[in-house]
């Protein structure tokens, strides 16, 4: 039995313990409600009084509530448990057992799964062993170790048999994306710094009574910028986009290893965005997960509508404190194109800097003939390849070189001679 | 000094006097953060009011408004307070031309409350005239997460630590309103500390009422069709919607023109008092804002 803390109880009993049944029918409903909130909950609605139900809504609606998407969550269970706190709760414990259900059965399946590999598949368990806690970059490894991993750089995603996919997955998991530090207007403390320190001088000063002997000087700090990334995954991009999200997986779960945040869009006919997914630590999990959010696997593609749809909703949420934005797709977009320029130059506009990688760009005579690709390519920063190993371990260079720009020179060149 | 509202209606009533309508749910946020004592978090888009509130708040109240602006690499010496370096090296000069070369006297005179200058946050846990302030501590979202950390500490126990003088407690909290734009998600940390609420768009009635509280030169039937007209604008797909204070300043610039009604040519020359981006302007401008217009004016006869 789990121990409470002590409330302030009223004399009406009944109420607290309505109120607590409450919070915890808000819990399983998935807004974070804490003992703390529920003690300041009955407080709320010890001052604001029980005379009027619209009063007494927006009073646990202030205590309960602390993000717009909850407001509806909340709007609904109020309606029904005030209604008949019984009703819910038959209904939350005939729902129980089948959410549990399904739950441990998602845990199970990846785990499963990998076990079964490791049973039947020969190929697999050939594969060089990864570590734990090996910190060389792949750089280092591919340089003094097999060709078959050498192979594996530079052989196209799409031609890749299920062996060597998990292979390169594998190696995937261990590409590191170095970016260049942002200077950040926080200052430290520093020896050769630039910025006079006022007062660490006078406290210096105090050591000798009041003798300044020394400027102390301060730097400014550095920080990490965040990463958005915008994944094409319609039909086009299928051999493509699997592995991709691999590596923002391996991105967004590496801890300490240089972006602040990683937020994740898939799109296709529609944008979704698959960040909290991508942050479970089982890669497996987290693309089936993601799998299941994102609803438009290997269909068509609309770039413009959900580069709108990008802009429009959420540009201004993570695009803030100078975001790069990586984005990811074959440019073949069969809708206006003047939509898709224009929504591309709002991007380029909101953002620090747009890379663009492109698995097209594998062949050596890749021209910007579609129109889509011409559309996009005059407001992208950097345009860069993305079919292989080597050209994803190459994208880490255009990330900490801030002048980088990939092909899109050349691309440029050749869209004004055609 | 003006006491505190007894209930939620009197909240509003209070609100209203100052020229603020509100609806029940924000009155009842408000009226529970003055009650509770606890920090207000109120977030929405830009221009729907969220600074407004502590601005009627302490005018109603008759409470002094201390004005924390966040911004990136916001830190404790100009936020909370700072020492006057150019006095202190003064007086230390001073102190050398007279003689005196006692060292604990000079620390003494030199980190004292002369020579303090006091920033927002130290200002709104001193003392004032009226009783506590009104802390506004203005988009949040623009501080870094390190800003956000020290403010957990600050508004949890209402107390700051200068190392030179000691810890400095306010004797009655003040009143602390938090906004955010959203542009980044506050920690849920600092959220748990605040009462939230999302400050969203009033619909037709409430936003009528305001823009008659606040422009109450413009003509009944102008007021009409702007609010009109706003309200439908804003069910358009635009990158940025135009907000109440927009509403506003539209309201003030044609009565500045002396327009007595929308017309198509009218809403093409001051298109720029309501949306402020290229693409949503282009848009919207000619045809389209004809059609909008037409639409507005048959839903405000409607309403009649």
């Amino acid at each position: 039995m789990r121990k409470f803390a002590d409330l302030p109880i009223p004399e009406d009993g009944k109420f607290v313990a309505n109120i607590t049944h409450f919070a915890r029918a808000l819990r399983v409903a998935g807004l974070p409600v804490g003992p703390g909130r529920v003690a300041d909950a009955i407080r709320a609605v010890e001052v604001a009084g029980f005379t009027d139900k619209r009063d007494f809504y927006w009073t646990l609606h202030a205590c309960f509530v602390s993000r717009p998407e909850h407001r509806e969550v909340f709007a609904q269970i109020f309606r029904l448990f005030w209604r008949d706190p019984q009703y819910l709760e038959n209904m939350m414990a005939l729902l129980a057992p089948a959410m549990r259900g399904v739950q441990k059965e998602r845990k199970a399946n990846p785990a499963e799964r990998r076990a079964a590999e490791a049973l039947l598949d020969g190929a697999d368990a050939e594969a060089p062993e990864l570590q734990e806690g090996e910190s060389a970059e792949i750089k280092l490894d591919a340089s003094l170790t097999f060709s078959a991993q050498e192979n594996l750089q530079a052989l196209d995603f799409e031609q890749m048999t299920t062996a060597e996919m998990a292979e390169a997955k594998r190696m995937i998991a261990r590409i590191k994306l170095p970016v260049k530090p942002l200077a950040s207007r926080r200052t430290k403390p520093a020896l050769r710094g630039r910025i006079p320190d006022w007062r660490g001088t006078i406290r210096g000063a105090m050591r000798t009574g009041g003798d300044i002997q020394k400027l102390a000087m301060r730097q400014r700090k550095t920080r990490w910028p965040n990463l958005v990334a915008l994944c094409d995954i319609s039909g086009s991009m299928s051999a493509y986009s699997r592995v991709i999200l691999h590596f923002l997986h391996a991105a967004s779960n590496a801890k300490g290893a240089g972006w602040a945040q990683v937020h994740s869009f898939t799109f296709g006919t529609q944008l979704t965005n698959i960040t909290r997914h991508l942050r479970n630590r089982d890669v497996d999990t987290a693309l089936a997960m993601a799998g299941a959010e994102a609803r438009d696997w290997e269909g068509g593609t609309r770039i413009g509508e959900c580069l709108h749809t990008f802009n429009r909703d959420w540009s201004r949420r993570v695009l803030g404190q100078g975001a790069v934005v990586l984005l990811i797709t074959d440019g073949l977009d069969r809708d206006d194109p003047d939509l898709l320029a224009s929504e591309m130059e709002r991007l380029h506009l909101s953002a620090r800097k747009v890379i663009w990688l492109n698995p097209l760009l594998r062949w050596d005579g890749f021209a910007p003939k579609a129109r889509g690709i011409r559309a996009m390519l005059p407001h992208v920063d950097s345009f860069r390849a993305g079919h292989n190993i080597a050209s994803l371990q190459a994208l880490a260079d255009a990330l900490t070189k801030p002048e980088d720009v990939g092909e899109k020179a050349r691309l440029m060149r050749a869209m004004r001679e055609g | 000094m003006a006491a505190l509202p007894e209930n939620i209606d009197q909240t509003r009533e209070l609100l209203a006097s100052q020229g603020y309508i509100c609806g029940q749910a924000l009155a009842t946020v408000v009226f529970l953060s003055l009650k509770l004592g606890r920090p207000l978090f109120l977030e929405g888009e830009a221009g729907v009011g969220k600074t407004e509130i502590a601005k009627a708040l302490a005018s109603g109240l008759g409470r002094r408004l201390i004005r924390l602006q966040c911004y990136e690499g916001l830190d404790a010496s100009s936020a909370v307070y700072e020492w006057n370096f150019a006095a202190q090296m003064v007086a230390i000069r001073t102190a050398e031309a007279v003689g005196s070369s006692d060292r604990a006297e000079l620390n003494a005179e030199l980190f004292s409350e002369d020579f303090l200058i006091r920033r927002p946050l130290l200002e709104a846990m001193s003392p004032q005239e009226g009783g506590p302030p009104i802390l506004l501590i203005d988009e949040l979202d623009r501080a870094d997460e390190p800003f956000e950390a020290f403010l957990l500490e600050a508004l949890s126990d209402f107390q700051v630590t200068i190392p030179e003088l000691g810890t400095i407690v306010a004797e009655e909290p003040p009143i602390v309103i938090l906004t955010s734009n959203r542009t980044r998600e506050v920690h849920d940390a600092l959220k748990r500390r605040c009462l939230y609420h999302w400050v969203d768009y009033p619909d037709f009635d409430r936003e009528l009422e305001i823009l008659n509280a606040q422009v109450p030169e413009a003509s009944a039937a102008l007021s009409r069709e702007i609010v009109a007209f706003v309200q439908k604008l804003r069910s358009e797909d635009l990158f940025k919607k135009p907000g109440v204070a927009e509403t506003i300043d539209w309201a003030k610039c044609l009565l500045a023109l002396d327009a007595v009604q929308l017309s198509p040519q009218v809403i093409a020359d001051t298109l720029g008092a309501i949306l402020k981006y290229q693409d949503d302007i282009v848009r919207i401008q000619g045809s389209e804002a004809a059609r909008i217009l037409t639409e507005a004016k048959a839903s405000s006869e409607m309403a009649d």
